[in-house]
């Protein structure tokens, strides 16, 4: 695939390093002259140097031609252009954008932008999932109103040796995963049995988190 | 009317003045506070400072509820974001954007905004101006 990334600092030429590993052609837009030309050092002549929000430079990257564009600047203003124009100009398929300030995930969704990577709210999500005990909120999956969830399953558990039939799950909810340690991630089925320390990966709904809890762990 | 005004430049001062003399509730937003130093003594509306593309800076000026919305800050991105965020997350009734590139106006005209560009007005303006017939006495006409 042509992915076109617009902004060449941490985010954007990590990006550009691992997608070029995996075999894509990749451009990597960037405004900065040093940092275009370190890029350049880095991963072969792939960074062109322009403000990337610009069409001219788009055109110059061959936006038209692009299978994916990144759009990951520092600056969500920018991001929000770069991502506008591609679509609306360039008839780009898939838009992907950083969003810097998590408040502003609203107006990109809002405009129908649902390919949105914030690091701020994956890492203050990844703190949480640290810090709290028991069941814990992982991710939103997209705009939905599913969310994934982790449980570690404690020793004394009432659902200790009893089969996913037997749960007493909430409406909406899924368990997608089991992980055990010393043994292969298994997607349950309904007469896997649940083992003390099993890690549970499931999809539920934000409402439903706290029963999804006491089936699991027996705490209200 | 109720009007916000992100951009305190030479063109938003300038609007905002004229605005606030024929009786407008204006204010203006501003990330620079010394921006303000634009404006007269005697501007009877409110200014902010902060960020005019951003959600609470929006909530705190009063664009939920304002009839006009007017984003002539200087990057076309900034002006760009703040006017889909007045216009879809805080339903101003009317936005208007300056722009500079003629390229990105109609890539934003073709998303539905009202979107005023600079620089294909003053190529018109200059056009007619370079090559206005001389008239005798030597003004342009």
């Amino acid at each position: 695939m042509y992915i076109i990334i617009v902004g060449g600092g941490k985010v954007g030429r990590g990006a550009a390093r691992d997608l070029i590993e995996m075999g894509h052609e990749v451009c990597v837009v960037e405004r900065d002259a040093n940092t275009a030309w370190s890029i350049n050092n880095e991963l072969g002549e792939v960074a062109l140097l322009g403000d990337g929000a610009e069409i001219h430079v788009q055109r110059a990257a061959g936006m038209n031609r692009a299978d994916v564009v990144v759009a990951c600047t520092g600056r969500d203003q920018a991001n929000l252009a770069v991502a506008q124009t591609a679509q609306t100009r360039f008839n780009v398929g898939k838009v992907i954008s950083r969003i810097n300030d998590p408040r502003n995930e609203r107006i990109f969704q809002t405009l129908g932008f649902n390919y949105t990577i914030s690091a701020t709210t994956a890492i203050v999500n990844a703190i949480e999932q640290e810090v709290s005990a028991g069941l814990t909120r992982l991710t939103q999956l997209r705009s939905t109103a599913f969310v994934l969830a982790e449980h570690v399953i404690p020793r004394l558990a009432p659902c200790v040796g009893c089969t996913v039939r037997d749960l007493d799950l909430p409406p909406h909810t899924v368990l997608a995963l089991i992980i055990r340690e010393d043994d292969e991630p298994e997607i349950p089925g309904p007469n896997t049995t649940i083992h003390a320390a099993d890690v549970i990966v499931a999809v539920t709904q934000p409402q439903h988190e706290s029963a999804l809890r006491t089936a699991l762990t027996g705490e209200p | 009317m109720r009007v916000v005004i992100m951009g305190c430049g030479r063109l938003g001062s300038t609007l905002a003045r004229e605005l606030d003399q024929e009786g407008h509730n204006v204010t203006v937003i501003d990330i620079d506070s010394a921006a303000f130093n634009w404006l007269d003594d005697d501007f009877r509306g409110s200014t902010i400072v902060g960020a005019g593309e951003d959600i609470e800076v929006q909530e705190v000026a009063g664009v939920p509820g304002a009839d006009i919305f007017l984003a002539l800050a200087n990057g076309d991105n900034r002006n760009a974001m703040a006017v889909q965020v007045a216009k879809h997350v805080h339903r101003a009734a009317r936005v208007v954007a300056r722009i500079y590139d003629p390229e990105r106006a109609e890539v934003y005209r073709q998303l539905g905004i009202n979107v005023v560009n600079p620089t294909t007005i003053l190529d018109q303006m200059v056009r007619e101006a370079a090559f206005a017939k001389e008239d005798p006495n030597g003004a342009a006409t």
